[in-house]
């Protein structure tokens, strides 16, 4: 015993703490965007006609949802130099994330796609839409009103899960700590401030994609 | 130096998977009995104690579960214990795995109709008994595909000790790597081992969720 908490390091530690902060943010901002995308495309393409596609989507998922993370983020980072792909720690950091979340979002948006009626597809194309006008207009937009909260709860989770970029020395929040604690010898403060900014970002994160869907999906999102 | 060849380098790690089991198992248990307190606190009558449950919950299932293992590797010396990574890996995991198991258990105990209540109390049980006899094993079977899948998520997340210590499935294979320089061959048997682990959980899960018919 006889240890006492210190926290006069932090003065001089916010600064670094803050832009670690921005790097993780960055970071979940490209995988949000990359990810969602790379799913909807996935998830179509599990309901495409060629057997093939159909095939290669659900292997994705299955090697990707039955392994850790930390290990996708090495096999990338340290496996594929070996034949010949050399990637900058954040490539190689919002590339594994990118990879790992759309694996999850990829069955939360198929299962939104199901849930839209087909009469609303029916409809929209007897009004002439053309089939690409249908999905993007009438399809996707109702499709991602009912999975909102499902992605929400991803995105936070991968945020959290970033932490472990920390060890391929992405410069990010947990990075930061990292480093912090190694020149205050104040481990246990040092993790303790961070592990309370990422729950304030996971809160934060919430707030701000509930809003944003209001705006542009209407009202009824949560 | 030591050559390794493939069957070198897959016993070694086949051999150090025993760790990733035992703690993945060590905390399944530790969470589950952890996380029925946490139940009998977040589904109290008292509200001081709905509070304390939801926040625990939010608060684990807020954090980055790295940052929570290196509070109780760094923590628990504070509080007179010897750093030890085992210690801090299981117990780190076990209140990661309460709060998601005491979530889980929740929802099933929600989705029961409140007449299983009110046929327990008329029967004549308090609450404890109605809660042993009647909700929990009810809640209990239908959650079990969620519980199943997330310990297929606790057993991925055994590979994070690595990082604190813990001689498990990856810190071997990042040693292995050292001394082999075969990231390749070495990670990608990490990923085939973790699969062989996950993968007939996934589909248990799956199988579970099919047998049970939706509410």
């Amino acid at each position: 015993m006889g240890y006492s908490l210190d926290f006069g390091w932090l003065r001089d530690a916010a600064g670094a703490i803050a832009h670690g902060a921005m790097m993780t943010l960055f970071l979940i901002a490209c995988t949000t965007v990359l990810g969602i995308v790379i799913s909807i495309l996935f998830a179509a393409a599990r309901r495409s006609r060629y057997g093939i596609l159909r095939k290669a989507v659900a292997v994705y998922v299955e090697m990707i949802r039955n392994t850790p993370f930390l290990v996708q983020l090495f096999f990338i980072y340290f496996g594929l130099p070996s034949i010949g792909i050399r990637l900058d720690p954040v490539v190689a950091a919002i590339l594994a994330m990118t990879l790992n979340m759309a694996a999850y979002t990829t069955e939360i948006v198929g299962a939104g796609l199901d849930a839209v009626p087909k009469g609303q597809g029916e409809a929209a194309y007897a009004l002439g839409l053309r089939p690409r006008q249908v999905f993007v207009k009438i399809i996707l937009p109702q499709a991602l009103k009912v999975i909102f909260p499902a992605l929400i709860s991803q995105v936070i989770i991968m945020m959290l899960e970033s932490a472990v970029v920390s060890q391929i020395a992405v410069r990010e929040l947990a990075h930061e700590a990292d480093l912090l604690q190694a020149r205050t010898f104040r481990s246990f403060e040092t993790y303790f401030v961070v592990t309370l900014i990422y729950l304030a970002l996971s809160m934060a994160i919430r707030r701000l994609f509930v809003a944003g869907g209001r705006r542009m999906l209407g009202a009824g999102v949560s | 130096m030591i050559e390794f060849t493939f069957w070198d380098i897959l016993r070694n790690l086949v051999f150090a998977t025993r760790w990733t089991v035992l703690l993945s198992a060590v905390a399944f248990a530790g969470g589950a009995a952890v996380g029925l307190l946490i139940l009998f606190a977040r589904i109290s009558k008292q509200k001081w104690l709905r509070r304390f449950g939801s926040g625990y919950i939010a608060l684990f299932q807020g954090t980055p579960l790295l940052m929570q293992l290196f509070l109780m590797f760094f923590g628990l010396p504070m509080l007179g214990f010897r750093i030890e990574p085992w210690t801090a890996a299981a117990l780190g995991l076990t209140f990661y795995a309460s709060a998601y198991l005491a979530e889980i258990w929740r929802g099933g105990v929600e989705a029961l109709p409140l007449g299983q209540w009110d046929a327990g109390a008329s029967l004549g049980l308090h609450r404890l008994q109605e809660l042993r006899l009647v909700i929990l094993p009810q809640a209990f079977a239908i959650t079990r595909p969620p519980a199943v899948g997330f310990l297929v998520q606790l057993i991925k997340s055994t590979a994070l000790t690595s990082i604190i210590g813990f001689e498990e499935l990856l810190r071997t294979a990042n040693a292995i790597n050292n001394a082999t320089f075969e990231p390749f061959t070495v990670y990608g048997l990490v990923a085939v081992i973790f699969f062989v682990l996950c993968y007939p959980l996934t589909q248990y899960a799956r199988m579970l969720e099919r047998k049970i018919p939706a509410h």
